[in-house]
């Protein structure tokens, strides 16, 4: 019997050969060193969440194009090392580590699921590297799970939820009922729901939740457990494929009818565009009128992506743009990609951006930018916003003492 | 106190979710009930079904708004549906009949993946609504409530396709072949069946029924590349509880299922992710073969073994091989850059979570679809008691192979009663408890945030010195676990998974002995997920979640469960093609699944069985035959 069938011998070598192969990979790959300029890591759910990470990537491409053709940054070009994070937090960490040691970046960017961009964070924390979380809405991010290394652009989940709260307290609802998906995002959007409406009209009530899983609502009988609460007001959380779902249900059996709806999100392109003719009127919602921005810098993006990319610009699109513009000023200002130096420049650090000037907060690390809030119309099959306003972020940061309370440094 | 008429709608709702749930399930349990194929590639389908449909039905409405216009919208998506079922049969499953059904497994993954990112490609990543069923725009009213027109039509369309279906089975030679494969295939071959044709067949009606689901749910969901992932596990759950290749016991649990889901949110909204779990555990602990399945036919006979087969000592050879192999790893802090080292750790952690893994699979026979969940208990014990008892790394991981063998030892007591596919389903369902317990217990756990800043202690931080740790520590359990494969302890086992009666005849007590190796696997498992915990820094329900669950089979899979090295190399290899393939393209699911069809193909043993093969072919003569008998199904011992 000479063969040794199911014993460690070629099996280990087979191993032995996959080792080497890893081994000889890994000696392959000096790394890169960018000549001049400054190469940057930006990590996010290309693949599994391509509706919003795609333009994102669309946005902040355009953006280093413009940048390193008006003569890039710190003497050479402002390259982005794009890569997806897998939309999982182990995932996203070890690709961080492979943009760090082998790519080199000054630091990183990115992010679209919460989860993901806490994990990040604590590892640019552990690291001692900068890291710009870009998306992630979670509001643990700037408060309990915040630290010395991570800055976040967006209006995170308590301050949009503000602004909603803000839009809506004059309109009488005294009766809330919350439809959120069942995870954080959800959950926390609608405990802040609860505390700031009561702070906002002190009578009114919350009749009912409702936390269909992420992904998989039962439409029909989320709808009916709602409209059996007879509320005079909902506040949705829903986006993506539940909200069309939802929202579909919800028209054919008239629960939006006389009643007030505010809804996060849900005027945002991303969100708008799958809904097509469903499109709920005057819901109350924060969004991004792209097509109505008359700001000549913001036409001039448009005009800019959409000549570029054939498509037409979504929320993501924008703050890509944005962050890719406030990356070159950050260096440029630092006049280093030292991690201490960026650090300090990024304390109260002021940049333009086509929604106008933005500050980061040194206390919780969260930018200004701020939201539109404004009302759901349809002209045909498209959705859009009306009665939209400019919310600056500023206005809705979390206040001072609880995010002094939260952050634990 | 809700009133009557509220009730009455819901219970209306509940049968039209059950509606379309019935008829994902349906497709599963006839395709499972014949061929044994454990089909992941079904939730494919059903979003195949959808797209069609989105594409298909709004240029019919074009050309005539009628509701036989979307009707027909609808039978082709499913037609087209069906055709691409069949053709996964020819080109994939038919070439791998010949190796354990677990390897198929195996294949539909793959599929999984390439369809997932064909999607993307092809229809773009926006979510795609489809138009309103012509003649069902608008809504009923029932007893002062509006209900929408089209799910009084899908109600409906449960029972119409479950009596379609009856009639084929109990009217139609084909029926009658279906029935007898899914009571006893091998008693079908015997008889002279063509079985190839109806396995196509079979197919062509599961993909086509899944197809079917998929388009008529156009109206209602807006067809997205992810509505394959979240259909398919609960997919199962309905098969498993109806009783698998039960097609009335599908219906029944649809119908048992929906209407849980419509009055549970109202008492529980928060439910919504553990309920029909936790349904199925209850049913499958009382009632191990489902409501309405049979116990399969296949205990009463020998089965033919799957799984480790042959023990050999380690020849010196392999012992000479070992040295290099220790060599590189022990000085790979030297050779290799700092993303290298991070790597292999993560590898080092996969693959004794695949090993502990195939200790259940190709030594003992248990299938686990739930190896995550001890995973993750144990990334959870260490990573919770760092953080919010502020314990050091060594007694955390200490904790976590503890926490995790007495969680393994708690559900393997039940899970040990089942077999087969019951077995499995059950597992799932245990870690798909644990994980839900992980994202909702927020206070504790942090939820699907997750807890950060599970860091090693001081010693032990620096890349190279958790390297060594991890490599010692993983290196000592796989050997103390090989160590039981070859002790009589390991023996026992494969006398229990080949033959259950005989084992129990001779005086082993199969089921402690399967109970034992159970919480043993699940032990080891959670020790890797606190190695891992420790090397990522965090704790997440992703470590809990199914496709992690479906990460460890793949490995164990791709590396050969009849082998002992198998789920080492699978482990290394599925980690390493994953990293290279991840920075390449958005589209790396696509290449991840067409590397895992092709080795399956090329390899239908997995790498190291069909290493195996490969070296007895080079070898030539007889040597050659006797490895490729050996490996066949057709060679008992």
């Amino acid at each position: 019997m000479h063969l040794k069938l199911a014993s460690g011998r070629s099996a280990l070598a087979a191993m032995l050969a996959a080792g080497i192969g890893a081994a000889a990979a890994g000696l392959a790959c000096a790394p890169a060193m960018a000549q001049g300029g400054v190469k940057v890591g930006e990590l996010n759910s290309y693949s599994r969440f391509a509706a919003f990470a795609v333009p994102y990537r669309n946005g902040m491409q355009l953006a280093q194009e413009e940048i390193n053709a008006k003569g890039g940054v710190s003497g050479g070009k402002l390259e982005i090392i794009f890569r997806d994070d897998g939309a999982t937090p182990s995932d996203a960490v070890r690709v961080a580590e492979e943009l760090l040691t082998r790519e080199n970046v000054a630091f990183l960017a990115g992010t679209f699921l919460s989860n993901v961009g806490l994990a990040v964070a604590d590892f640019a924390n552990q690291k001692r590297t900068l890291f710009i979380a870009t998306e992630p809405l979670t509001d643990a991010i700037t408060m309990a799970a915040g630290n010395r290394y991570t800055f976040r652009i967006r209006p995170s989940t308590y301050m949009q939820t503000k602004m909603l709260v803000e839009a809506v307290k004059g309109k009488g609802v005294k009766k809330w009922a919350i439809v959120a998906p069942n995870y954080e995002y959800g959950q926390s959007a609608a405990a802040n729901f609860r505390k700031l409406i009561k702070a906002a009209t002190p009578d009114a009530e919350i009749v009912g939740e409702q936390f269909p899983a992420l992904g998989k609502i039962d439409a029909g009988a989320t709808v009916a457990a709602l409209e059996n609460l007879k509320p005079d007001g909902i506040f949705n959380v829903l986006f993506g494929a539940d909200l069309t779902t939802f929202v579909r249900e919800g028209n054919t059996r008239g629960l939006f009818e006389k009643r007030i709806v505010a809804s996060l999100l849900t005027g945002e392109p991303e969100y708008l565009l799958p809904l097509g003719e469903e499109v709920p009127e005057g819901w109350i919602v924060t969004g991004y009128p792209w097509d109505q921005i008359s700001e000549p810098a913001h036409k001039a993006f448009v005009d800019a992506y959409r000549a570029k990319f054939n498509d037409t610009p979504r929320l993501g699109s924008f703050l890509g743009y944005t962050v890719g513009y406030m990356m070159r000023d950050l260096i440029a200002k630092a006049g280093s990609t030292d991690t201490e130096k960026l650090l300090a420049t990024l304390q109260d650090f002021k940049f333009a951006s086509l929604a106008g000037p933005l500050t980061i907060r040194a206390l919780d690390h969260q930018s200004t930018m701020g939201a539109w809030v404004g009302e759901t119309t349809r002209a045909g099959k498209v959705g859009s916003m009306k009665n939209w306003q400019y919310e600056d972020g500023a206005k809705y940061l979390v206040p001072e003492a609880e995010v002094r309370a939260a952050r634990k440094e | 106190m809700p009133d009557v008429s509220f009730l009455f709608l819901q219970a209306l709702n509940g049968l039209a979710s059950a509606s379309s749930l019935f008829l994902i399930a349906a497709g599963l349990t006839i395709v499972f009930g014949v061929t044994r194929i454990v089909n992941f590639a079904h939730g494919s389908f059903y979003m195949l079904g959808a797209y069609f449909g989105v594409t298909l039905i709004p240029r019919l409405l074009e050309a005539s708004s009628t509701f036989p216009a979307f009707l027909v919208g609808v039978l082709a998506a499913a037609v087209a549906v069906g055709a691409i079922g069949v053709a996964m049969e020819l080109v994939l499953l038919r070439r791998i009949y010949a190796v354990p059904e677990l390897f198929q497994l195996l294949a539909t993954f793959g599929v999984v993946l390439a369809v997932e990112d064909l999607v993307l490609k092809i229809w773009g990543p926006l979510d795609l609504l489809g138009p309103r069923a012509p003649g069902l725009r608008g809504a009923v009213d029932i007893l002062g409530h509006r209900f929408p027109a089209y799910e009084l039509f899908l109600i409906g369309v449960g029972p119409l396709v479950l009596a379609l279906l009856w009639l084929i089975m109990y009217r139609t030679r084909f029926g009658v072949l279906v029935r007898a494969a899914t009571q006893d295939r091998e008693m079908v071959g015997a008889l002279g069946v063509n079985q190839a044709l109806l396995f196509t067949g079979t197919l062509f009606l599961g993909a086509l029924l899944a197809g079917l689901a998929g388009a008529l749910q156009t109206p209602k969901l807006a067809a997205n590349p992810n509505m394959d992932i979240s259909v398919i596990a609960e997919a199962f759950v309905v098969t498993v509880v109806g009783g698998m290749g039960s097609v009335s016991g599908a219906f029944v649990a649809a119908v048992l299922i929906a209407e849980l889901q419509a009055f549970g949110i109202l008492i529980f909204p928060k439910i919504t992710l553990v309920l029909v779990f936790l349904l199925m555990a209850l049913v499958l602990v009382v009632r191990p073969w489902g409501l309405m399945g049979r116990p399969e036919a296949g205990p009463a006979r020998a089965r033919l073994p799957e799984g480790i087969v042959r023990l050999e000592r380690l020849s010196r050879a392999g012992t000479v091989a070992l040295v290099p192999l220790g060599l590189l790893l022990t000085s790979l802090p030297l050779l290799g850059d700092g993303y290298t080292i991070k790597l292999v750790i993560e590898v080092l952690c996969f693959a004794l979570a695949a090993f502990s893994l195939n200790f259940l699979i190709g030594v003992g026979g248990i299938v686990s679809f739930g190896h995550a969940a001890y995973f993750g208990l144990g990334a959870y014990a260490a990573g919770l008691m760092v953080t919010r008892l502020g314990v050091a790394m060594e007694p955390a991981l200490i904790a976590a192979p503890v926490v995790a063998g007495l969680g393994a030892a708690l559900f393997g007591f039940f899970v040990v009663r089942l077999s087969g596919i019951y077995l499995a389903m059950l597992t799932l369902a245990f870690a798909q408890i644990v994980y839900a317990v992980a994202f909702q217990w927020v206070e504790l756990t942090g939820g699907d945030n997750g807890v950060v800043g599970v860091w090693p202690s001081r010693w032990a931080a620096g890349r190279a010195s958790y390297y060594y740790l991890v490599l010692a520590v993983s290196a000592i359990i796989i050997v103390l676990l090989r160590r039981g494969i070859y002790a009589p302890f390991g023996y026992t086992l494969r006398a229990a998974r080949d033959s259950s009666p005989r084992a129990d005849a001779i005086g082993i007590d199969v089921r402690a002995h399967r109970w034992l190796a159970f919480a043993v696997a699940g032990a080891a498992a959670g020790l890797a997920g606190g190695l891992f915990a420790f090397a990522k820094g965090s704790i997440d329900p992703t470590l809990i979640s199914i496709p992690m669950s479906i990460d460890f089979l793949v490995m164990t899979l791709l590396g050969g469960v009849e082998t002992i090295a198998g789920p080492l190399v699978g482990a290394a290899a599925f980690h390493s093609i994953r990293d290279v393939l991840m920075p390449l393209t958005d589209h790396w699911r696509l290449l991840l699944g067409l590397a895992i069809i092709a080795i399956v193909l090329a390899m239908p043993r997995g790498l190291v069985g069909g290493a195996l093969v490969l070296r007895a072919r080079l070898g030539g003569g007889r040597g050659a035959l006797k490895a490729r008998a050996q490996l066949g199904r057709g060679a008992g011992p």
